[in-house]
């Protein structure tokens, strides 16, 4: 409640609305003591005296009325009716809403076919009936527009209700043997009254603005007593002779509900935590880059894609979570490099940044260079950046399900990876695709390309994405997870077809994956990452051998061996360190069972020999023990 | 996709009959007698009497929401008696000319609203994102009824730019640049209000699926910017926005009731408060029947718009 306070006051548009709802009100329940002249008595020699006369500030009206007192005494009425008649639709409407969402069954279906009735109307048909059968008058204004709010209260609560009808406090309640009465009242409403507030304070100004319209057009209050809508009304026939007495109630009713909508929007924003985390905030098209310190050489321009002293980070609010701290690696032409670590260890993140994928905000590229065939990446204009993505360098990311669009067809998606890098026509660029499907055997290439992805088995989603990956004959494939989401014999498919094109086609791959198994398949080299760091590297069969460093080792011994017997599984005790508070040290010491006090000094930097490389004061194997000294 | 309209239609029928019901409920609320109210205080009680029995008023109640339901069936809405003219014809007469105006407020506002929300949307925080904001939040804090006075004022009276009424005067056979003249300042009046609630509501949802992977894939391909807003972005984001649409229609609806009034315009909302003044009762209750029911077939529209936009709808 605390924090909600806190935020909706921070909130400066809800708090400008708050303060001039606040004043309105004020002056509303101020007004019989202003010593004002009465609203209603009539001095027709002064009629549409102007704004600034002497005695009546804002003038008088066709019956020579002051319009100040009738204003505020008009505002009273407004407010007074529009909040009556959001108390009363909230009542019934969430009494409807908790005995239909409580009850369910029978009951809830038939009072919601009820609602959805009331639904069916445009909201004035129905007021509009309901002043018919009660006739005009401000009270059964109030009564048609609270009546026509109902069905949207009911809903809500409901929909709420139904959730809190089996949580466990209320099952305790029921097994207690309380009366249902008694449930409903001391368990579901003070669960469901918080809702009931806010939602009544986002729809008091519409009711306020209802009861308004219905007075305006002389169904409301009935002369002589004025609200700001039956002021509005009567002031029209003088609307082009004497505009200010149209203008006066008018602007009030925008004041307040203005008022209204500021402090409502404020309100849910406050509720709504993902706002407050800038989760809402769109990503740019390619990730922000400051860069303060030059550009790292690169040693390997021979590569297809070199990777120098990469950092990327993310920044929440006063947070700085470095999520890549100075990744460097090289793929060379017909290679698999596979990228292994924990969850939240950065690998996802270095891949992304490789094409400017990362969301952005939070994600800031800070450092390091990336070269894919001498082209370098980092802080090239946009149009570069775009016209090599899916062109040299192309992505398969991890579910297939949210990352191919869900409204159009695999074959679409398909011809627009191709058009967007090549000129050809629709009918050509549906021959390449029905061929980029056959090459990824998707078996009926020719039906199969006009189906929805909805339509596909998981495994063939991924073909799909793998087809679009291979649409432009691409240098480089980053594959991120491709088979996580799918079973053991579709996943050896789909590594059997990277594989190939590997070989076939000289198509360096980086291969993203927590799985040491599915590396050795694939991956001639293997790259350990560690918060933010690679902390080891070399060939596959060698690492997986006899790792150098003892994260690896940890992490090897971690899986399960199939055939291997009973073994006794090792889990690395403690966490990952979180990256927005990294140790002085080596940020693997705490959970090493190797460290001693020089890994909890300083930072151990990378040291290679023999085409293996670690990030260890005390690696595990003597040779590369010694260059560490 | 025929079956699914079919499916939609069907389920329509017993909406359109809870509508009947409603409206012959709260009407039967009415306190007094109807043939006191259409002959007036002084009527003696034997023409009540025999006003009576021939509206059929002396039955039970049941009896004669029945008989009421069957003559409708066959296109006998019954006859107005302060306009002595039968209400189906007043009523589809009426309502063609609010169609015109609350269908032309419609387009607008869902045109404008939703490029208005892509444009914010893409612009986040940027000048045109704060604009955008700012002109929203005005438009629907104004009174539509108070909007379209000042827009008289304006317009008509002070630039004397376009009429600010006389649809009338065109009606009987006005040709089409003299309507489009009466029409522009009462639908854009009306059209307001709505364009910003789809303006806020897109541009809320084109943020919601920028964050979406599908997008990043999109961008991955190599695919260009604008491309990824309106074919990728825009296309999921109208998922979330039809529904709206089909709401706002009916706040359009409603809303033409106020504008219909203050630009004198000869539509249904205008017949149906003059009707209530009246107390003609049988002339509401067919206004209101025929326009739920032309409302509850636009919403089968929106949900046909949905499906076919959605294959993941099941039809």
């Amino acid at each position: 409640m605390k924090s909600f306070l806190v935020s909706l006051s921070r909130n400066q548009l809800a708090s400008f609305g708050g303060v001039l709802l606040l004043l309105v009100v004020t002056l509303a329940l101020l007004t019989p003591f202003l010593g004002l002249p009465s609203p209603d008595v009539t001095n027709t020699a002064n009629r549409f005296l102007p704004v600034g006369s002497e005695a009546h500030i804002l003038g008088t009206d066709h019956l020579g009325r002051d319009l100040l007192s009738r204003l505020l005494w008009g505002t009273r009425l407004s407010l007074a009716v529009g909040a009556g008649a959001a108390i009363g639709a909230a009542v019934i409407g969430s009494a409807i809403g908790i005995v239909a969402g409580y009850f369910g069954g029978r009951t809830d279906n038939l009072i919601m076919r009820g609602v959805d009735m009331l639904m069916a109307f445009p909201y004035i048909l129905l007021a509009l009936a309901i002043v018919a059968a009660l006739g005009s008058g401000l009270i059964n204004a109030l009564i048609a527009v609270a009546a026509v709010n109902i069905p949207f209260f009911a809903r809500n609560i409901r929909g709420i209700t139904v959730g809190l009808a089996h949580r466990e406090f209320v099952e305790a309640a029921r097994l207690s043997g309380m009366s249902r009465t008694r449930i409903i009242l001391t368990e579901i409403l003070p669960n469901v009254a918080p809702v009931i507030i806010v939602a009544m304070s986002t729809t008091v100004g519409w009711m306020i603005l209802e009861t308004a319209g219905l007075s305006f057009l002389g169904l409301g209050s009935q002369p002589p007593q004025a609200d700001l809508g039956s002021m509005l009304g009567e002031a029209r026939a003088a609307l082009i002779t004497h505009p200010h007495v149209s203008i006066v109630p008018g602007v009030m009713i925008f004041i307040i509900v203005m008022g209204v909508n500021l402090l409502g929007d404020g309100v849910r924003d406050a509720l709504d935590p993902r706002l407050a985390s800038g989760a809402l905030t769109r990503p740019r098209p390619a990730t922000l880059v400051r860069r303060d310190k030059p550009a790292p050489e690169t040693t390997d321009d021979s590569a297809a894609l070199a990777v120098a002293q990469l950092e990327t980070r993310f920044e929440i609010g006063p947070r700085v979570y470095e999520a890549v701290n100075g990744v460097s690696f090289s793929i060379r032409e017909g290679e698999a490099l596979g990228l292994v670590g924990e969850s939240g260890s950065g690998k996802s993140v270095t891949a992304l940044s490789i094409m400017g994928l990362v969301a952005s905000s939070p994600g800031v590229i800070t450092g390091g260079s990336v070269k894919v065939d001498g082209t370098e990446l980092i802080g090239a204009p946009y149009e570069v950046l775009r016209s090599l993505r899916g062109r040299r360098v192309a992505y398969i990311f991890q579910d297939p399900l949210s990352t191919l669009h869900p409204l159009h067809r695999v074959g679409d998606q398909l011809i627009e990876a191709i058009r967007s890098h090549r000129s050809i026509s629709n009918a050509e660029g549906r021959k390449r695709a029905i061929e980029l499907l056959e090459a990824v055997r998707i078996p009926n290439a020719k039906s199969r390309i006009d189906v929805f992805p909805h339509e596909m088995s998981g495994g063939m989603r991924q073909r799909v994405a793998i087809a679009m990956a291979l649409a432009n004959e691409p240098e480089v494939i980053i594959a991120d997870e491709p088979t996580t989401a799918l079973d053991v014999t579709v996943q050896a498919q789909i590594l059997a077809l990277l594989d190939d094109l590997r070989r076939e086609r000289g198509v360096s791959i980086l291969f993203i994956t927590h799985d040491f198994g599915v590396v050795s398949q694939l991956c001639g080299r293997v790259a350990v990452m560690y918060a933010g760091n690679i902390v080891e590297e070399g060939p596959t069969d060698e690492v997986l051998n006899q790792p150098a460093h003892p994260y690896t080792r940890r992490l090897i011994a971690c899986v399960p061996e199939l055939g291997g017997g009973q073994r006794e599984m090792q889990a690395i005790p403690g966490l990952p360190p979180i990256v927005s508070d990294l140790p002085k040290g080596c940020a693997f010491a705490a959970r090493c069972d190797r460290a001693n006090e020089a890994c909890l000094a300083g930072r151990p930097q990378p040291v290679a020999k023999d085409g293996r490389a670690v990030r260890c004061f005390r690696p595990e194997i003597s040779s590369l023990a010694q260059e560490a000294m | 996709m025929g079956a699914y309209i079919l499916k939609r239609l069907l389920s329509a029928i017993p909406v359109l009959f809870g509508v009947t019901i409603i409206v012959f409920v709260i009407m039967a609320l009415i306190p007094g007698d109807p043939a006191t109210a259409i002959l007036g205080s002084y009527a003696t009680p034997e023409n009540v009497a025999k006003l009576n029995a021939d509206l059929g008023l002396d039955k039970p109640l049941v009896q004669r929401y029945f008989i009421w339901l069957g003559n409708m069936l066959k296109g006998d809405f019954g006859t107005s008696f302060s306009l002595n003219r039968p209400v189906i014809d007043e009523v589809s007469e009426r309502f063609n000319a609010t169609l015109i105006l609350a269908g032309t407020s419609f387009v607008l506002c869902s045109v404008l609203g939703i490029v208005a929300g892509m444009i914010s949307a893409a612009r986040q925080y940027g000048l045109a994102d704060k604009a955008i904001t700012f002109v929203v939040l005005i438009g629907i804090s104004v009174p539509s009824f108070f909007l379209g006075m000042m827009m008289i004022l304006f317009f008509a009276v002070k630039l004397r730019w376009l009429p600010a009424s006389g649809m009338y005067a065109v009606w009987g056979g006005g040709d089409l640049p003299n309507l489009l003249r009466h029409l522009i300042l009462p639908a854009s009046a009306l059209a307001v209000v709505a364009t910003g609630v789809i303006a806020r509501l897109s541009r809320s949802a084109m943020l919601e699926v920028l964050r979406q992977d599908f997008i990043r894939t999109a961008r991955a391909k190599g695919v260009r910017e604008g491309r990824v807003l309106r074919r990728h972005a825009l296309r999921a984001a109208m998922v979330s926005i039809i529904p709206v649409l089909g709401i706002q229609a009916g706040f359009v609806l409603s809303g033409a009731v106020y504008i219909e009034i203050v630009f004198q315009w000869p539509g249904v909302g205008r017949m149906l408060v003059d009707a209530i003044l009246t107390r003609d009762i049988l002339l509401v209750q067919g206004g209101v029947v025929l326009v739920a029911t032309c409302y509850v077939l636009f919403n089968i529209i929106v949900d046909v718009a949905q499906s076919l936009l959605d294959p993941r709808i099941k039809a």
